[in-house]
């Protein structure tokens, strides 16, 4: 629950500043960004609330009860060892919501740090970490990760700890294009008289990079963040569906829709594998919408990049 | 110009080694290798096979002999297909590029008739409708699309074949065959065109959008032109022009295969090659598609920025 506490903090931001006060305003005026809002904190509660009022909140295996179609008991049936669907979709969304953001996390953090420090020190600094991040832009995203991810089970990391291994190789993936983003975003605000005038003033670097060039840049990285979470939760899902992401017995959206893998459960029991595609649709979709109206609403001009 | 594309191409010189690293060690960090996944080998012949593959030097003077081998042109030998890797490449990667040409070529076309509809219509219904048809095709994980597809199109409808390139058993030859191949290629195309059309429609919108907010679509109205003249002729040309700098990032996914689509519908393109080479290991062939398809993503790059210098002369002199 912390997480969409995260979300909705930095939205209602109390209103120090006039420009989050009007963003807030301009962002109350969009339809599709607030429904993007109202289903993601639906999806939270669904997750992370929900299992509390299941019955079968410790997923037990039940072998007389299996494959069996939804019905009052089980609204979205059960799987192949008894467990009710319904209840492992909002495991599932707990584990998928938080691999998204953390690797969202992350990924602002190691984009947004490196991205700052190139663009601010410039020279060798910058040379070495925009040459990194061309480097780790120019291989495919894709095979990429299948490689971490093979690496990492050949480690035989322990189960309860792939969640966070996954984090870590989103991020690995995410933080080059912001580290760029941001990076050009800082040369163009050096170049502007503000940073002059804190250059006359004989500030320090902590000062001027904490003081002056962050408040400038949190808009931006607010926006890609938000959007970002949406990516990672699309890689996840993509990772955990071949296998390589979160593994069973933990539930993740991706690894539920595998049962679509077996062909019977494919053509006859639609119920396991369409609502965790569903709960992946919509949740990114609501980000994405989300996302586009935090951008029109902090910066009306940004709508370009 | 020529000055500009030279020191283009040297700074790709630092780009590619450091993908050539990242690969390489990457690779090697991944323990298992073809040799010891079969189990039919027995040690000594396992020995000798570490030997004649080099498997017993030290991981950096293997980096450099595969180096060398690469400038050579030598991408390495498959171990799984016993070929060259080259040549595997070239064998697969024609039916990966048919599949990525139709769905570019459809995703373009159509992306660009309903960004500008879209954007000469902001704010109407069709423009909503589009909007969200957007967001819908960029929120949806490919493989989960492809299944619906399948699931609809070919199980429940059984209009068309579910996945493969040809039906089974089939020795058809000319024109049957390639009815029969391009029935097969209807859902693969149709799932990667749903996914490619969201960001381009968007990015076809906010072009235009921009493009008939200036002066010279005012003039060209105010002269009395039809308003499909102002749009397709006046318009249309000016909202392209940055879009062919996109067009060369599309590179890399024409040959580099689309590995879900291709793993989902069973299409033997270089992508279901690549994931089958990678659950059994064979390095040389992983290795040496991925430099293929980094070198691939650099030149685009580079030909993104040669063709964009080449529209708008601003952007070079700037440099």
């Amino acid at each position: 629950m912390e997480n969409s506490a995260i979300i909705i903090k930095k939205i209602k931001k109390p209103t120090k500043t006039s420009l989050w006060g009007q963003v807030i305003r301009r962002l109350l005026k969009m339809k599709m960004p607030l429904l993007g809002l109202a289903f993601l904190l639906f999806i939270f509660m669904f997750s992370f609330i929900g299992p509390f009022f299941s019955p079968y909140i410790n997923l037990g295996v039940n072998p007389t009860n299996i494959n069996q179609p939804p019905s009052l008991e089980h609204w979205l049936g059960t799987d192949k060892l008894g467990r009710d669907v319904l209840t492992r979709l909002m495991l599932a969304g707990r584990i998928s919501l938080l691999v998204g953001l953390g690797a969202m996390i992350m990924s602002v953090t190691i984009g947004g740090l490196l991205g700052i420090i190139s663009g601010f020190y410039r020279g060798i600094v910058d040379q070495i970490f925009m040459r990194i991040a061309d480097v780790l832009m120019t291989l495919p995203g894709l095979p990429l990760l299948f490689i971490m991810a093979a690496i990492l089970s050949e480690w035989k990391v322990p189960t309860e700890y792939r969640i966070y291994i996954v984090m870590l190789m989103l991020s690995i993936v995410g933080w080059p294009g912001l580290a760029r983003l941001v990076r050009s975003q800082i040369l163009s605000l050096s170049e502007r008289q503000f940073m002059q005038a804190t250059e006359a003033l004989g500030l320090r670097d902590v000062r001027k990079l904490f003081k002056h060039l962050l408040p400038n840049i949190i808009p931006l990285l607010i926006v890609s963040g938000t959007l970002s979470v949406g990516g990672a939760i699309l890689s996840e899902s993509t990772l955990s569906f071949f296998g390589l992401g979160v593994v069973p017995p933990d539930a993740s959206w991706g690894n539920m829709i595998t049962s679509a893998n077996s062909l019977i459960d494919f053509q006859k029991r639609p119920w396991l594998w369409i609502p965790p595609g569903l709960a992946i649709f919509f949740t990114v979709i609501s980000i994405n919408l989300l996302g586009d109206g935090l951008r029109d609403a902090i910066d009306p001009n940004m709508k370009r990049r | 110009m020529k000055g500009y594309i030279l020191k283009r191409l040297f700074y790709m010189i630092p780009t590619l080694f450091g993908a050539s690293i990242l690969i390489f060690f990457l690779y090697s960090l991944v323990p298992g290798n073809f040799i010891d996944a079969d189990p039919n080998l027995t040690a000594e012949r396992k020995a000798e096979l570490y030997e004649l593959h080099g498997y017993n030097e030290p991981v950096f003077i293997r980096y450099f002999i595969w180096l060398g081998n690469l400038l050579k042109g030598d991408l390495g030998y498959s171990l799984q297909f016993q070929l060259p890797v080259g040549e595997v490449i070239g064998n697969y990667i024609w039916s990966s590029f048919i599949v990525a040409l139709a769905s570019l070529i459809l995703t373009w076309v159509i992306a660009i008739l309903i960004g500008i509809m879209s954007a000469v219509r902001q704010y109407s219904l069709f423009d909503t409708l589009i909007t969200v048809v957007v967001f819908a095709a960029m929120a949806t994980p490919s493989f989960f699309l492809g299944l619906i597809v399948i699931k609809i199109f070919a199980v429940d409808l059984g209009w068309l074949p579910a996945g493969g390139m040809i039906a089974t058993g089939s020795n058809l030859t000319g024109w049957e065959y390639i009815k029969d191949v391009a029935e097969h290629m209807v859902l693969p195309v149709l799932v990667l065109t749903m996914l490619g059309i969201g960001g381009l429609t968007r990015y076809f919108r906010t072009n235009m959008l921009e493009v008939i907010k200036q002066d010279f679509i005012r003039t060209a109205r105010a002269k009395g032109l039809k308003e499909r003249v102002v749009i397709f002729k006046h318009g249309l040309r000016n909202a392209l022009l940055p879009a062919i700098t996109l067009f060369s990032f599309e590179l890399p996914a024409l040959f580099g295969g689309a590995i879900i689509t291709e793993q989902i519908f069973n299409w033997p393109g270089i992508g279901a090659v690549y994931m089958q080479a990678f659950s059994i290991r064979d390095y040389p062939l992983l290795m040496g598609f991925t430099i293929f398809i980094a070198l691939i993503t650099v030149m685009s790059n580079l030909l993104a920025d040669i063709f964009y210098g080449i529209a708008d002369p601003r952007v070079r002199v700037r440099k």
